[in-house]
């Protein structure tokens, strides 16, 4: 396949993904890199790289909206980031000596998790009632706009939720993807943070994350910019798309709809990783 | 006193999520738009190129390094060009850590600062390729 025809193949596949991912509040590197191994027979690495690159982009232009909502926690995001990127650092040392189908295995597992949590309906729990020790200890509270007014929220849970965002960034450095799931898994469920709180300061976090494996990756021959460039431009217009249209329609059908499509996508993954073909 | 103080909301963060919000759209233009000059100039010269990602090549480039990328794009090769996008992309949120330690010292929130430089600490680790 001659490179313009791979390049705007790729293009298209990574603006439908970023729009998606939008959409859905998945993220498009989660589709990204089953489209460039599964569709084009890419090595995973290459679109490891790729989507890393994306993960950053997309973060950051969707961060910027939001923090000038006033919903990013730019404290808590600060203190999770300690843990993020020193997983990430792990993660992709890690991706250095695991083999691409022990990669895609984990993957596809990841991605049917991802899959799952974004079924769940967002729920608004309004925080911790109590803030726990560390919270007091590291001032993590704040206040989001609900209803007109300032709400202010406490945290609890701190250390578990401090040890699975660790976790989050491992995932992360080691697959190339935002993890934003479990990033949100953590907030939400664990640490009492507001859903839309969460949601965004995980978000906020996902940019800071990717950077410190992304070194690694360049310095590895990772990144390559014959297709980090379609699927960087890619990717990032269809989110900025993505979240327009978001603000404007509410899409229950598509979200299932997508969601569908990423678990075949992880079955597809996880198959080719246990036979070896990946 | 300050140790007794019950965890005031912190003041002045308001100013720097706009800094920050600024910022972070800044750096992704014009990152975004020196990837798409590259990558036109990319589809300009190799267009036709049979490319082969199906293996992974192993093999030294100047394209792994950040001087050797900021060298191929002064002698404007597409590849070096559409890396130098991706430097500044990733330089994006690194140097948004960098603002929250400038707006945590203003605030004379020491804890903070501390944690701030933790994470950048990291970032260097990353970046610098200390780990591989």
């Amino acid at each position: 396949m001659p490179y313009i025809v791979l390049s705007s193949l790729l293009f298209a596949g990574s603006l439908l993904a970023g729009l998606l991912g939008a959409l859905t509040g998945l993220g498009g590197g989660v589709v990204i890199i089953p489209l460039m191994t599964l569709a084009f027979g890419i090595d995973i690495r290459y679109a490891i790289g790729a989507s890393l690159i994306s993960v950053i982009a997309t973060s950051s232009g969707a961060a910027a909206a939001y923090v000038r909502e006033g919903y990013t926690n730019i404290r808590i995001g600060m203190f999770l980031e300690v843990a993020t990127t020193l997983g990430a650092l792990g993660g992709a040392a890690l991706a250095g000596v695991l083999s691409t189908s022990v990669i895609a295995l984990v993957f596809g597992v990841v991605l049917a998790f991802s899959s799952l949590q974004s079924l769940r309906s967002s729920h608004d729990v309004s925080g911790a009632a109590e803030p726990d020790a560390a919270a007091l200890r590291f001032k993590l509270r704040g206040e989001y706009p609900l209803d007109g007014r300032r709400q202010p929220y406490n945290v609890t849970g701190v250390a578990p939720g401090f040890a699975l965002m660790a976790l989050a960034g491992g995932l992360s450095g080691l697959l190339g993807i935002g993890s934003g799931a479990v990033k949100v898994l953590a907030m939400d469920r664990i640490m009492r943070i507001p859903f839309k709180v969460s949601t965004t300061t995980s978000n906020f976090m996902i940019g800071v994350t990717a950077a410190a494996s992304a070194g690694i990756y360049i310095a590895r021959g990772y990144v390559v910019p014959e297709l980090a460039m379609p699927v960087m431009i890619g990717v990032l217009a269809g989110s900025l798309v993505g979240s327009r249209v978001l603000m404007a329609v509410r899409v229950p059908i598509l979200r299932r709809l997508f969601a569908f499509i990423v678990i075949v996508l992880a079955a597809e993954m996880i198959y080719n990783g246990i036979t070896g073909r990946i | 006193m300050i140790k007794d103080d019950p965890v005031p909301a912190p003041e002045g963060d308001g100013a720097l999520e706009i800094v920050l919000g600024r910022l972070l759209r800044i750096g992704v233009l014009v990152a975004a738009a020196i990837v798409a000059a590259g990558g036109l100039l990319l589809l300009i010269t190799r267009g036709s190129w049979i490319p082969d990602f199906a293996a992974f090549h192993d093999v030294p480039s100047p394209l792994r390094s950040v001087p050797g990328i900021l060298g191929e794009a002064f002698a404007l090769n597409a590849d070096g060009i559409v890396q130098t996008g991706l430097l500044v992309l990733i330089a994006t949120p690194v140097l948004r850590v960098v603002f929250s330690l400038v707006g945590f010292a203003r605030q004379r929130d020491w804890l903070y600062v501390v944690l701030t430089l933790g994470v950048l600490s990291v970032l260097a680790v990353g970046l610098l390729g200390w780990v591989n």
